[in-house]
């Protein structure tokens, strides 16, 4: 047998102990053309964990989100979210590249945010809430209706249901963004600099539906510029410059004191 | 409406104490003498032209008005119709798959649309429905049945397909083509981050498509759309080339041979062509109507007054409309 299996199985015996981490990235590499976006990058997201990634841009936070997901394709690594490969089917020694359509059942359990909101623009608030739970799980239409108000609801759009995403305000959009990710039921919710595109004004209503949505226990990865809500809200946060993790610990302790010469370069313009 | 504006605007100023004289706040608006102008020379030159055209000779309105309702125009109207809808409905649904195609990840998928796009664009519609009529010629009998042994089922090919359908067939395919690229412009039209919101929410490819790209790209495919129709209904004219001579152009030219009265007899496919033209404009209008949702008038949000910007704006949109569907006409 080969060395792979004894190190999974090794693996497996360390999860018997303690619960599997809801993203473990070991050794995750990848590359654009001959661009090294992601070097070697190792790290681990425990459930109900609140992760922050912080870093300059071009350091490969938002490439890094995406591979979680599978928008992007990892290189080299390995990375596994809940305790299975994304994107790959590991057979014996080998990793088998998955079928699209069992990619896409991976990513109904990952919710994601996006900078742009990338709303639906032809579907009303509602109908951009209920339009995955319906078209993907085939839940019926009035079943996730009332679902989809009160996630509406819940990020204090109740009364913006039935208006189109034009005609909401940059922070409105974003938290119905939230509330369609959330529709779905996901398992880890990734967020990709969701107050990047909003005036400083808007920025907060987002940030408080996201607070509410670490206090109730959901497990994230928020690549942010917000190091208020970083220090707040995140149990680690990472710093990430060149396509290499930099610093990781407590957000507070990396903060007050950073470690590394990077992070206090960067966080001395930023702060 | 400028009553109405013109109304709010003389109203007095709140600032002004009681019995203050109203501040003058009416709205003198830029007016245009030179348009009346040229409006009204247009109009003369107009009227000299009907004037003269309903006492010429050979227009022979008599004539024009004794075909314009013959049953054998109308039916042939009917049949250019027919035609027209027909030969749309099957292009477009091709086109839509053939673009879908192009746009796919599949190799095979791919190849496949673009030869298809290759030879049905590459030839001129006239001959590909000479080559449509000549099909019973070159394909004497249909088989079903695996090649080179005895064949299962074999019909004779002119019993299968008449030559109205060879005509529906040959202009369907051709316009497929067409509609290909016009599709696939539209797909190219929608933002990347929507479908790959939509994949982040596990929705697979086609799904993808389906629900989040084609309805945005509707917006984009349909004034298009709406100038192939109406150049559809034109096209059919070529139909003679099969030869099926029983739409509009070729059965008004048969008239006309026959009482040896061939210009009031354009007069009257001119007629039936124009208004056929016009009732599918205004079904243009109701579609783009239809897909501008999202980013035309904001939703009712109760009782309060309209405001003058968006009463413009709505004015604006009519506008840009018609006078897209008039650049359709010029084609």
């Amino acid at each position: 047998m080969s060395e792979q299996t004894t190190a999974s199985a090794g693996a497996g015996a360390a999860a018997a102990q303690t619960p599997t981490p809801m993203v473990l990235a070991e050794h995750v590499s990848k590359s654009f053309g001959s661009n090294e976006v992601l070097k070697d990058i190792s790290l681990e997201v425990k459930r109900g964990e609140v992760l922050c990634l912080v870093g300059p841009s071009g350091s490969g936070k938002s490439t890094f989100l995406r591979c979680i997901n599978h928008l992007e394709q990892v290189s080299s690594g390995r990375l596994s979210v809940d305790g299975s490969l994304v994107g790959y089917r590991e057979v014996g020694d080998r990793l088998h590249e998955m079928h699209p359509k069992d990619a896409a059942k991976q990513r109904r359990d990952i919710g994601m945010v996006f900078q742009r909101f990338n709303l639906f623009p032809h579907m009303t608030a509602l109908e951009n809430v209920m339009e995955a739970p319906t078209q993907v799980k085939g839940v019926s239409k009035s079943k996730a209706r009332a679902r989809a108000h009160e996630l509406l609801a819940r990020v204090g759009l109740a009364e913006r249901a039935d208006y189109y995403p034009a005609h909401l305000s940059g922070g409105q959009q974003q938290r119905v963004a939230i509330a369609r990710a959330l529709a779905m039921d996901p398992k880890l919710m990734l967020f990709d600099e969701p107050t990047s595109a909003l005036d400083p004004e808007l920025v907060g209503e987002v940030l408080d539906v996201m607070k509410g949505l670490a206090k109730s226990g959901m497990t994230m990865i928020v690549v942010t510029h917000e190091m208020g809500f970083a220090r707040e809200v995140a149990d680690t946060l990472v710093f990430m410059d060149g396509g290499v993790v930099v610093e990781t610990g407590d957000p507070g302790e990396v903060l007050a004191n950073p470690q590394h010469e990077r992070t206090k370069a960067f966080l001395s313009k930023v702060l | 409406m400028s009553d109405a504006s013109s109304g709010r605007a003389t109203r007095p100023a709140p600032a002004g104490g009681p019995g203050a004289a109203p501040v003058p706040t009416k709205v003198v608006r830029l007016r245009h003498p030179w348009r009346i102008v040229v409006a009204v020379l247009l109009l003369a030159v107009v009227a000299v032209f009907v004037i003269d055209a309903a006492q010429r000779e050979a227009f022979d309105w008599p004539t024009v008005g004794k075909y314009v309702f013959d049953q054998r125009v109308s039916q042939a109207a009917g049949f250019t119709l027919l035609l027209t809808v027909l030969s749309m409905v099957i292009g477009v649904v091709l086109g839509v798959i053939l673009a879908v195609m192009r746009q796919s990840p599949n190799p095979v998928l791919k190849t496949v649309a673009w030869v298809w796009l290759w030879i049905f664009r590459g030839t001129p519609v006239y001959v590909q429905l000479v080559f449509w009529g000549l099909l019973s010629t070159i394909y004497t009998s249909i088989d079903l049945g695996v090649p080179f042994m005895e064949p299962w089922v074999s019909y004779p090919t002119t019993a299968l397909l008449n030559t109205f359908w060879l005509a529906v067939i040959g202009l369907a395919l051709n316009e497929s083509a067409y509609m290909a690229e016009i599709v696939r412009a539209g797909l190219l039209s929608v933002d990347p981050g929507q479908s790959e919101a939509a994949t982040a929410l596990g929705m697979g490819w086609g799904t993808t498509m389906r629900r989040v790209v084609l309805p945005q790209a509707m917006r984009v495919i349909i004034p298009p759309t709406g100038n192939e129709v109406i150049s559809m209904l034109k096209t059919t004219s070529l139909v003679t080339a099969v030869p099926f001579t029983l739409e509009l152009y070729t059965r008004t030219r048969d008239i006309s041979a026959a009482i040896f009265a061939p210009v009031p007899l354009l007069i009257v496919a001119s007629i039936w062509y124009l208004a056929i033209t016009s009732v599918l404009m205004v079904g243009q209008y109701f579609l783009e109507k239809r897909f501008a949702r999202g980013v035309g008038a904001r939703p009712d949000t109760g009782p309060g007054p309209v405001t003058g910007a968006m009463g413009a704006v709505d004015a604006g949109i009519a506008e840009a409309s018609i006078a897209a569907k008039h650049g359709g006409d010029a084609r």
